[in-house]
């Protein structure tokens, strides 16, 4: 292979010899494998990957229009510590919920079994219609910016006229890491819903954490305080 | 006595074959590789499905630590310039082209900005000690008041001023949010509290592609 035939000619005479020269290919090599090296441990293959997330603006959410999600529809998701979850639909009923944090309060997890599969139960309808168009994009059916388009009609169309699309409220307890929230982001993806926000626990919401697993740490300074002089 | 003629074969190996494949591997590694961040605090991002690849350019990435030591990094050398510059006026601090360069060179950066031409004068693997030093209170850029030695309140909120000067100058900029998966929810919840003060709304979070086996 790394051999080149040399034709020379020899004092007039039409005789041809025929010479090998060798390249040495070795020292090629050990170079090569030295920027292997390097390339190996200085560089990674892992493109980071990246989530897009839009923040209702601090204003625009008063208290009364976030009473405006329709009870029926709206599941507020709980992130507790140790990588606990709990949701509840609706609203906080004060009269039945604190009785009976137990079952207003439900526990779920991480897996396909538990969230995911309540989120998929409840965006029936229009998880199967944004699913189509994810096929079709990936197909390379529709083009991107279509797609988008398509998707966000869908939304809005389950949201504001047929009604059933799900409002999912994700409220983060000071207990629950980062990896929850994007674990719970994740779903909402994975699921297709279309309307859910990052609102911040309420006192109420603390409440009903600390009743259903009797840890103090969900509650705030004055919530202990308060608790501790209800029990003198 | 018959002598023992030993015959010397010359063992030439053909290393051309072994070259091709050599210069193969270190093309792949070139084309599809890139180059690993030397960040201060190691960060493990939470594995989502999401599938987007983050922009190459006009992004502005927010490293947030377990303990909510903040550092900053941008793609474009004029940005990070600018909002140096633009930074280091508010609090009438000048900058001199020597520690411009060095700072050019920073990739990922996060001292209070009163530090920032001390921390510049240092060599770069002093620069690195310093940046790593997890006992030392100057690292990360302060998110609030903050007040030295002599009781002196060194200064407001500077990660407020870095974010809204960077995305004055430079109005495409992304912002990313890159932090570790353990990281306690409050610590996060301010950084985004802050971000959502300035009305910035709209922002990324970086995260690695959910794989069977971090699932």
């Amino acid at each position: 292979m790394a051999e080149v035939q040399v034709k020379e000619q020899e004092g007039g005479k039409n005789k041809q010899k025929k010479k090998h020269l060798r390249v040495d290919f070795t020292p090629m090599v050990d170079m090569n494998m030295l920027l292997i090296t390097f390339f190996m441990f200085c560089t990674t293959l892992l493109k980071p990957q990246m989530m897009n997330i839009n923040m209702p603006a601090k204003d625009e959410v008063k208290p009364e229009e976030q009473n405006k999600v329709r009870e029926s529809t709206a599941i507020t998701i709980l992130l507790g510590g140790d990588d606990e979850v709990y949701y509840y639909l609706g609203m906080i009923d004060s009269t039945t919920a604190y009785k009976d944090p137990g079952s207003f309060l439900i526990t779920s997890d991480y897996t396909p079994q538990g969230l995911r599969k309540l989120l998929l139960e409840k965006n029936e309808g229009t998880y199967e219609l944004i699913q189509d168009l994810k096929d079709k994009l990936k197909n390379l059916e529709i083009k991107e910016d279509d797609f988008n388009e398509q998707a966000r009609k869908i939304q809005e169309v389950a949201l504001k006229e047929t009604k059933i699309a799900p409002t999912v409220m994700i409220k983060a307890s000071d207990l629950s890491t980062y990896k929850n929230l994007v674990d719970v982001l994740d779903e909402m993806l994975i699921c297709n819903i279309g309307a859910y926000a990052i609102v911040d626990i309420t006192d109420g919401d603390r409440y009903l954490l600390y009743m259903k697993t009797l840890n103090p740490a969900y509650l705030t300074e004055q919530q202990l305080n308060q608790q501790t002089k209800a029990k003198k | 006595m018959a002598k023992v003629k030993v015959k010397k074969n010359d063992t030439f190996i053909d290393m051309t074959a072994m070259s091709d494949v050599t210069v193969l591997l270190l093309t792949f590694f070139m084309l599809t590789s890139t180059f690993v961040k030397d960040e201060p605090v190691k960060v493990q991002t939470p594995a989502s499905v999401s599938e987007i690849t983050i922009p190459e350019s006009n992004l502005m990435t927010i490293l947030v630590d377990s303990e909510g030591k903040i550092f900053l990094s941008f793609t474009n050398q004029q940005d990070k310039v600018d909002a140096l510059t633009a930074v280091g006026e508010d609090y009438g601090l000048t900058f001199t082209p020597k520690e411009m360069d060095a700072f050019k060179k920073l990739e990922t950066f996060g001292v209070p900005i009163r530090s920032v031409a001390s921390f510049l004068d240092l060599p770069s693997d002093q620069q690195e000690k310093y940046l790593k030093d997890l006992e030392n209170q100057r690292v990360g850029i302060p998110t609030d008041q903050l007040s030295d030695a002599r009781g002196l309140i060194s200064g407001d909120n500077e990660f407020k001023r870095w974010v809204s000067h960077a995305t004055e100058k430079n109005p495409q900029l992304k912002i990313a949010i890159k932090a570790d998966k353990s990281t306690t929810y409050p610590v996060i919840k301010k950084v985004i509290d802050d971000l959502r003060e300035m009305r910035k709304n709209r922002y990324i979070l970086i995260t690695s592609l959910k794989t069977a086996s971090n699932a």
